[in-house]
């Protein structure tokens, strides 16, 4: 066990070590930064300073539709490239457990989101220099945004094991992760309302990212909500070992 | 250390390997030849625990490659087709991740990596990104991966693949130097190799093993064992006279003649059952005093024993499998 771990340990080094190498974690982190930025501080979109509010309820509001399309730019590499470069089998024939590998990986573009959102910083020094926020919802709306990337980022782990090809792993996840944002965005409920009959609409909004970090978002850290994201990861994670060994021959 | 029953992989309705078996003891260098597409990769990545086998056995150090797959790979030092590495590490970074997936010790890292780098000859290239280097130096890359646990158990495909003369020969003095304590399991499709490294040679064809022994068992298959090639200078024999004077010998089976071998008549003498018949020959020449230049033995060729075997729709085949 104490072996598996080190293992994992190693491949995540690699993993996260791997995102610096080249020049997509620096892209990434700028653009996530600066659309954060515009998104939150613009008039006719965040309308941060409009509202008068000292909280950063706009700043948080953008992350799911940022994370649509940035989180698959760091999940779509996690397996296609291995199976492009030949790598898979390498990593395959160590003596690694395919779930250590798996997990490894996963934690490796899950913290690398964490530390580009970490780096958002000083969203909260600006409000708390503002205003007088709590900083307890700030901290929870930190924490749900950061499950729900690593929710958009398992559903990438497995949209990237069913392929060697970077761009499909991209588009895939996009339009997978548009499907969990959209079960719970208002004009698809409307659009519901009118023939779905109760329980099917209940059983969509469940699986909605945007009901789930709403709420998070809004301070109120409700276990179902973590255990949704956490079952959603972990049923991702076993999905992509799955794959990952069951794809390997082609 | 190795041993393989009946290994069969199917992909699909294409059946790639159909019951390979074969064991390699420590100290032994396996060759594994065959055609493209014969199974010698699938074969190496069962044994490897990448692929699992449809049916059949992979053993290794007592451990079975399905149940034990971890307890197996850690055995194993393994080179996969191509020497796939992380284009945008380094040598250095690579082999480091290596070492920790492998378990050397952190204060032994160093000086390990060091060492297995110098094996290979990669000491002035360890802090450029692999991506930027040749295909020399990429498979030697493979190779410092493979060896850095000092595995007892080594499977390569193709070590030598891209390398140029040079550095062929260094990569088999290093087999060679390593060969004592371990199980070397090695594919090529250079016979040359498997004379000078291999101690024991398996052809595999359309996924069966069709001939194993050592490089010379083998070479004695070749209906050139045993063959006496002799030259002639043009115009110092009457050539017809020869050849039928050759063919009365009772050992002889027929007489090829080659008019202009490179400005020199040759005859190769064909033996009958691949016996021995120099001494015949040899006292025939001598009796009939012709002007031989050159008489020589010939001991058999590996790439026309495999020519042999595994040519579309070789009968030989089955004759040499059993």
């Amino acid at each position: 066990m104490n072996g598996a771990l080190r293992k994992m340990w190693a491949v995540f080094k690699r993993e996260l070590g791997g995102y610096f190498l080249t020049p997509v974690a620096y892209v990434f982190i700028v653009i996530f930064l600066l659309l954060c930025g515009v998104f939150t501080f613009s008039e006719s979109m965040g309308g941060f300073f409009e509202r008068g509010q000292a909280d950063l309820r706009t700043f948080f509001g953008f992350h799911p539709w940022l994370y649509l399309f940035l989180v698959p730019a760091v999940s779509m590499r996690l397996w296609a490239e291995e199976r492009k470069q030949g790598t898979l089998e390498l990593l395959m024939t160590l003596p690694i457990p395919l779930w250590a590998a798996v997990a490894g990986k996963f934690m490796a573009a899950w913290v690398f989101c964490g530390i580009a959102l970490v780096l958002t910083f000083p969203m909260v020094i600006t409000v708390n220099y503002l205003g007088d926020p709590d900083n307890g919802i700030i901290l929870a709306a930190y924490l749900g945004s950061w499950l729900m990337a690593g929710g958009f980022l398992a559903i990438g782990s497995l949209v990237s094991a069913l392929t060697r090809n970077q761009v499909i792993a991209f588009v895939g996840t996009v339009v997978a992760c548009l499907g969990f944002l959209l079960a719970g965005f208002g004009p698809v409920t409307e659009v519901l309302n009118s023939w779905a009959p109760q329980t099917l609409i209940d059983a969509i909004t469940g699986f909605s990212f945007f009901t789930r970090f709403d709420s998070i978002s809004k301070g109120v850290i409700d276990l179902r909500d973590l255990l949704f994201f956490a079952t959603l990861i972990l049923v991702c994670l076993f999905g992509t070992a799955v794959m990952v060994d069951a794809k390997k021959a082609g | 250390m190795i041993e393989i029953n009946g290994l069969v992989k199917r992909f699909g309705a294409l059946t790639a390997v159909n019951g390979v078996s074969f064991s390699v003891k420590r100290g032994e260098v396996l060759g594994f030849l065959g055609p493209n597409g014969a199974g010698k990769s699938t074969t190496m990545k069962m044994l490897t625990g990448y692929l699992l086998p449809t049916a059949g056995r992979a053993v290794v150090c007592g451990h079975d490659v399905e149940q034990e797959p971890i307890a197996v790979k850690e055995k194993i030092g393994y080179l996969p087709e191509g020497a796939p590495a992380y284009p945008d590490m380094t040598p250095w970074e690579f082999l480091n991740f290596i070492a920790q997936v492998r378990g050397v010790e952190r204060k032994r890292r160093r000086s390990r990596i060091e060492e297995v780098a110098s094996m290979v000859h990669l000491e002035g290239v360890m802090r450029q990104t692999i991506e930027t280097l040749s295909k020399g130096y990429k498979r030697r890359v493979g190779l410092a991966q493979a060896i850095l646990h000092d595995p007892e158990v080594l499977v390569m495909d193709e070590p030598t693949d891209g390398l140029d003369p040079n550095q062929k020969f260094e990569v088999r003095a290093l087999i060679q130097r390593m060969s004592p304590t371990k199980a070397i399991v090695l594919s090529t499709h250079i016979l040359e190799e498997v004379e000078a490294v291999c101690t024991r040679a398996i052809i595999i064809d359309r996924g069966r093993v069709v001939a194993d022994g050592t490089p010379s068992e083998l070479c004695a298959r070749s209906r050139l064992h045993h063959a006496v090639r002799m030259t002639f200078k043009i115009g110092s024999v009457d050539v017809g006279l020869v050849r039928a004077d050759l063919q009365r010998l009772g050992g002889v089976d027929s007489v090829e003649v080659n008019p202009n071998d490179r400005g020199r008549v040759s005859m190769i003498v064909y033996p009958k059952d691949r016996a021995s018949i120099a001494s015949e020959v040899g006292a025939q020449a001598r009796a009939r005093g012709w002007p031989v230049e050159e008489l020589q033995v010939e001991l058999g060729r590996l790439d026309e024993v495999f020519r042999t075997i595994t040519a579309p729709g070789s009968l030989d085949a089955q004759e040499v499998r059993s």
